[in-house]
Protein backbone atom coordinates (compact mmCIF):
# COMPACT_ATOMS: atom_id res chain seq x y z
CA UNK A 1 0.00 0.00 0.00
CA UNK A 2 1.24 3.46 -0.87
CA UNK A 3 2.34 5.36 2.24
CA UNK A 4 0.30 8.42 1.39
CA UNK A 5 -2.79 6.87 -0.13
CA UNK A 6 -5.82 9.19 -0.16
CA UNK A 7 -9.47 8.42 -0.84
CA UNK A 8 -12.20 10.98 -1.43
CA UNK A 9 -15.93 10.25 -1.45
CA UNK A 10 -18.61 12.38 -3.06
CA UNK A 11 -21.95 11.76 -1.32
CA UNK A 12 -24.79 12.90 -3.56
CA UNK A 13 -27.66 10.79 -2.19
CA UNK A 14 -29.77 11.38 0.89
CA UNK A 15 -31.58 8.10 1.32
CA UNK A 16 -30.83 5.82 4.26
CA UNK A 17 -29.40 3.05 2.10
CA UNK A 18 -27.13 5.38 0.14
CA UNK A 19 -25.79 7.03 3.30
CA UNK A 20 -23.90 3.92 4.31
CA UNK A 21 -21.47 3.15 1.44
CA UNK A 22 -19.18 6.11 2.12
CA UNK A 23 -19.40 5.53 5.87
CA UNK A 24 -18.47 1.86 5.64
CA UNK A 25 -15.72 2.34 3.06
CA UNK A 26 -14.46 5.52 4.72
CA UNK A 27 -14.22 3.74 8.07
CA UNK A 28 -12.38 0.84 6.45
CA UNK A 29 -9.99 3.28 4.75
CA UNK A 30 -9.25 5.08 8.03
CA UNK A 31 -8.69 1.70 9.65
CA UNK A 32 -6.04 1.03 7.04
CA UNK A 33 -4.25 4.31 7.60
CA UNK A 34 -5.66 5.96 4.47
CA UNK A 35 -6.47 9.68 4.38
CA UNK A 36 -10.23 10.26 3.93
CA UNK A 37 -12.09 13.31 2.59
CA UNK A 38 -15.87 13.38 2.08
CA UNK A 39 -17.64 15.97 -0.05
CA UNK A 40 -21.40 16.27 0.42
CA UNK A 41 -23.49 17.58 -2.43
CA UNK A 42 -27.11 17.75 -3.52
CA UNK A 43 -29.27 15.25 -1.60
CA UNK A 44 -26.16 14.10 0.21
CA UNK A 45 -26.46 17.35 2.21
CA UNK A 46 -29.05 15.53 4.32
CA UNK A 47 -26.26 13.38 5.77
CA UNK A 48 -24.59 16.39 7.38
CA UNK A 49 -27.74 18.42 8.06
CA UNK A 50 -28.36 18.30 11.83
CA UNK A 51 -32.11 18.39 11.30
CA UNK A 52 -32.14 15.68 8.68
CA UNK A 53 -29.46 13.11 9.47
CA UNK A 54 -31.53 11.15 11.99
CA UNK A 55 -34.58 11.20 9.73
CA UNK A 56 -33.18 9.59 6.58
CA UNK A 57 -35.55 7.13 4.93
CA UNK A 58 -35.74 4.43 2.32
CA UNK A 59 -38.76 4.23 0.00
CA UNK A 60 -40.00 0.91 -1.39
CA UNK A 61 -41.46 2.59 -4.49
CA UNK A 62 -39.48 1.89 -7.67
CA UNK A 63 -36.92 -0.06 -5.64
CA UNK A 64 -36.67 -3.29 -7.60
CA UNK A 65 -34.20 -4.82 -5.17
CA UNK A 66 -36.55 -4.59 -2.23
CA UNK A 67 -38.42 -7.90 -1.97
CA UNK A 68 -41.48 -8.96 -0.01
CA UNK A 69 -39.30 -11.50 1.82
CA UNK A 70 -37.53 -8.59 3.52
CA UNK A 71 -40.83 -7.78 5.18
CA UNK A 72 -41.04 -11.29 6.54
CA UNK A 73 -43.49 -12.50 3.89
CA UNK A 74 -42.12 -15.65 2.33
CA UNK A 75 -42.84 -14.94 -1.33
CA UNK A 76 -39.50 -15.72 -2.92
CA UNK A 77 -38.40 -13.27 -5.55
CA UNK A 78 -41.57 -11.23 -5.54
CA UNK A 79 -41.02 -7.50 -5.24
CA UNK A 80 -43.01 -5.07 -3.13
CA UNK A 81 -45.72 -3.87 -5.57
CA UNK A 82 -45.30 -0.18 -6.35
CA UNK A 83 -49.02 0.23 -5.78
CA UNK A 84 -48.50 -0.98 -2.22
CA UNK A 85 -45.43 1.20 -1.80
CA UNK A 86 -47.49 4.36 -2.26
CA UNK A 87 -49.69 3.56 0.72
CA UNK A 88 -49.22 5.96 3.64
CA UNK A 89 -46.66 4.63 6.12
CA UNK A 90 -44.91 2.28 3.71
CA UNK A 91 -41.75 4.41 3.54
CA UNK A 92 -41.66 4.67 7.32
CA UNK A 93 -42.17 0.92 7.52
CA UNK A 94 -39.34 0.12 5.09
CA UNK A 95 -37.12 2.57 6.96
CA UNK A 96 -37.85 0.90 10.27
CA UNK A 97 -37.08 -2.51 8.78
CA UNK A 98 -33.71 -1.32 7.55
CA UNK A 99 -32.85 0.47 10.80
CA UNK A 100 -33.77 -2.63 12.84
CA UNK A 101 -31.60 -4.80 10.62
CA UNK A 102 -28.67 -2.42 10.95
CA UNK A 103 -29.08 -2.36 14.73
CA UNK A 104 -29.12 -6.15 14.80
CA UNK A 105 -25.80 -6.17 12.93
CA UNK A 106 -24.46 -3.55 15.37
CA UNK A 107 -24.03 -1.00 12.60
CA UNK A 108 -24.23 2.47 14.16
CA UNK A 109 -26.86 5.01 13.04
CA UNK A 110 -25.68 7.46 10.37
CA UNK A 111 -25.02 10.41 12.73
CA UNK A 112 -23.00 8.27 15.14
CA UNK A 113 -21.10 6.63 12.29
CA UNK A 114 -20.26 10.02 10.81
CA UNK A 115 -18.96 11.20 14.18
CA UNK A 116 -16.75 8.10 14.39
CA UNK A 117 -15.24 8.98 11.01
CA UNK A 118 -14.63 12.57 12.10
CA UNK A 119 -12.97 11.37 15.32
CA UNK A 120 -10.81 9.06 13.22
CA UNK A 121 -9.64 12.01 11.14
CA UNK A 122 -11.99 12.13 8.14
CA UNK A 123 -12.38 15.61 6.65
CA UNK A 124 -15.94 16.63 5.74
CA UNK A 125 -16.88 19.41 3.33
CA UNK A 126 -20.21 20.79 2.13
CA UNK A 127 -20.82 21.78 -1.49
CA UNK A 128 -21.21 25.53 -1.99
CA UNK A 129 -23.75 25.27 -4.79
CA UNK A 130 -25.98 22.92 -2.79
CA UNK A 131 -25.71 25.14 0.28
CA UNK A 132 -26.86 28.14 -1.79
CA UNK A 133 -29.58 26.18 -3.52
CA UNK A 134 -31.04 24.81 -0.29
CA UNK A 135 -30.55 27.99 1.72
CA UNK A 136 -28.37 26.25 4.34
CA UNK A 137 -25.79 27.75 6.69
CA UNK A 138 -22.71 26.31 8.38
CA UNK A 139 -24.70 26.21 11.66
CA UNK A 140 -27.08 23.71 10.07
CA UNK A 141 -24.34 21.11 9.82
CA UNK A 142 -23.19 18.46 12.24
CA UNK A 143 -19.86 18.92 14.05
CA UNK A 144 -16.96 17.92 11.91
CA UNK A 145 -17.94 19.70 8.71
CA UNK A 146 -14.83 21.78 8.15
CA UNK A 147 -16.01 24.21 5.51
CA UNK A 148 -18.31 25.02 2.61
CA UNK A 149 -16.28 24.69 -0.57
CA UNK A 150 -16.71 24.89 -4.34
CA UNK A 151 -16.26 21.97 -6.71
CA UNK A 152 -13.01 23.55 -7.81
CA UNK A 153 -11.74 23.68 -4.20
CA UNK A 154 -12.64 20.01 -3.88
CA UNK A 155 -10.58 19.19 -6.96
CA UNK A 156 -7.62 21.08 -5.50
CA UNK A 157 -7.80 19.37 -2.13
CA UNK A 158 -8.15 15.87 -3.58
CA UNK A 159 -5.06 16.07 -5.77
CA UNK A 160 -3.69 12.53 -6.03
CA UNK A 161 -6.70 10.96 -4.25
CA UNK A 162 -8.87 8.14 -5.52
CA UNK A 163 -12.36 9.60 -5.93
CA UNK A 164 -15.50 7.57 -5.35
CA UNK A 165 -18.88 9.00 -6.38
CA UNK A 166 -21.92 7.77 -4.50
CA UNK B 1 3.67 -21.56 7.80
CA UNK B 2 6.37 -18.93 8.14
CA UNK B 3 8.13 -18.20 11.39
CA UNK B 4 10.18 -15.31 12.59
CA UNK B 5 12.16 -14.46 15.66
CA UNK B 6 10.87 -11.56 17.71
CA UNK B 7 12.47 -10.54 21.01
CA UNK B 8 14.50 -13.74 21.04
CA UNK B 9 11.53 -16.03 20.53
CA UNK B 10 10.60 -17.87 17.35
CA UNK B 11 6.90 -17.54 16.58
CA UNK B 12 4.58 -18.53 13.74
CA UNK B 13 3.38 -15.68 11.53
CA UNK B 14 1.18 -15.38 8.43
CA UNK B 15 2.14 -13.72 5.16
CA UNK B 16 1.11 -10.31 6.53
CA UNK B 17 3.27 -10.68 9.63
CA UNK B 18 0.43 -11.31 12.08
CA UNK B 19 1.15 -13.98 14.68
CA UNK B 20 -0.96 -17.08 14.19
CA UNK B 21 -0.64 -18.58 17.65
CA UNK B 22 -1.65 -16.12 20.39
CA UNK B 23 -0.20 -18.49 23.02
CA UNK B 24 3.30 -17.73 21.74
CA UNK B 25 2.87 -14.04 22.53
CA UNK B 26 4.84 -12.32 25.28
CA UNK B 27 4.97 -8.74 26.49
CA UNK B 28 8.50 -8.44 25.12
CA UNK B 29 7.18 -9.39 21.68
CA UNK B 30 4.55 -6.66 21.98
CA UNK B 31 7.22 -4.06 22.74
CA UNK B 32 9.24 -5.20 19.74
CA UNK B 33 6.32 -5.20 17.25
CA UNK B 34 5.16 -1.82 18.57
CA UNK B 35 8.56 -0.38 17.65
CA UNK B 36 8.20 -1.82 14.15
CA UNK B 37 4.80 -0.11 13.95
CA UNK B 38 6.41 3.19 14.89
CA UNK B 39 5.36 3.23 18.56
CA UNK B 40 8.57 3.78 20.51
CA UNK B 41 7.17 3.32 23.98
CA UNK B 42 4.10 1.44 25.18
CA UNK B 43 2.44 3.52 27.86
CA UNK B 44 -0.15 2.43 30.40
CA UNK B 45 -2.88 3.58 27.98
CA UNK B 46 -1.42 1.38 25.24
CA UNK B 47 -1.31 -1.61 27.58
CA UNK B 48 -4.91 -1.08 28.62
CA UNK B 49 -5.95 -1.49 24.98
CA UNK B 50 -3.54 -4.36 24.31
CA UNK B 51 -4.76 -6.25 27.37
CA UNK B 52 -8.38 -5.70 26.37
CA UNK B 53 -7.63 -7.10 22.91
CA UNK B 54 -5.85 -10.09 24.45
CA UNK B 55 -8.95 -10.78 26.56
CA UNK B 56 -11.27 -10.53 23.56
CA UNK B 57 -8.88 -12.69 21.56
CA UNK B 58 -8.78 -15.34 24.27
CA UNK B 59 -12.57 -15.39 24.57
CA UNK B 60 -13.54 -15.28 20.90
CA UNK B 61 -10.40 -16.38 19.09
CA UNK B 62 -10.60 -13.22 17.01
CA UNK B 63 -9.08 -9.76 17.19
CA UNK B 64 -11.66 -7.10 18.13
CA UNK B 65 -12.70 -4.45 15.60
CA UNK B 66 -12.08 -0.79 16.40
CA UNK B 67 -15.69 -0.29 17.48
CA UNK B 68 -15.51 -3.31 19.78
CA UNK B 69 -12.43 -1.76 21.39
CA UNK B 70 -13.95 1.70 21.82
CA UNK B 71 -17.16 0.23 23.21
CA UNK B 72 -15.46 -2.28 25.47
CA UNK B 73 -12.21 -0.74 26.69
CA UNK B 74 -13.60 2.67 27.67
CA UNK B 75 -11.50 4.54 25.13
CA UNK B 76 -12.60 6.98 22.42
CA UNK B 77 -12.01 6.69 18.69
CA UNK B 78 -9.87 9.83 18.86
CA UNK B 79 -7.65 8.38 21.59
CA UNK B 80 -7.27 5.16 19.63
CA UNK B 81 -6.02 7.07 16.59
CA UNK B 82 -3.61 9.01 18.83
CA UNK B 83 -2.25 5.91 20.59
CA UNK B 84 -2.03 3.76 17.45
CA UNK B 85 -1.97 6.17 14.49
CA UNK B 86 -2.99 5.08 11.00
CA UNK B 87 -5.08 1.96 11.40
CA UNK B 88 -5.41 1.43 15.17
CA UNK B 89 -7.37 -1.86 15.25
CA UNK B 90 -4.94 -3.52 12.86
CA UNK B 91 -1.90 -2.17 14.66
CA UNK B 92 -3.06 -3.20 18.11
CA UNK B 93 -4.02 -6.68 16.83
CA UNK B 94 -0.54 -7.01 15.35
CA UNK B 95 1.07 -5.92 18.63
CA UNK B 96 -1.21 -8.15 20.71
CA UNK B 97 -0.26 -11.23 18.72
CA UNK B 98 -3.72 -11.70 17.26
CA UNK B 99 -4.91 -12.05 13.65
CA UNK B 100 -6.12 -9.16 11.52
CA UNK B 101 -9.51 -7.93 12.76
CA UNK B 102 -12.46 -8.91 10.59
CA UNK B 103 -15.75 -7.06 10.25
CA UNK B 104 -16.81 -3.77 8.71
CA UNK B 105 -17.32 -1.74 11.88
Amino acid sequence: MAEDRKVAFICSKGTLDMAYPALVMGWAALGNGIDVTIFFTFWGMDLINKNRVDKLEIAPVANTSMKMTMMGVNTGNLGIPNLMGVLPGMTAFATKLMKDKMKELEVPPVSEYLQMLVDAGAKLYACKMSVDMMGLKKEDFVDGVIDIVTASDFMDMTDGAQIIFI
Amino acid sequence: MATRTIAGKTVAVNEEGFMTNPAEWTQEIAVEIAKEEGIEELTEAHWKVINFCREVGAASGKAPTLRTITNGAGITTKEMFTLFPKGPAKKVAHIAGLGKPEGCV
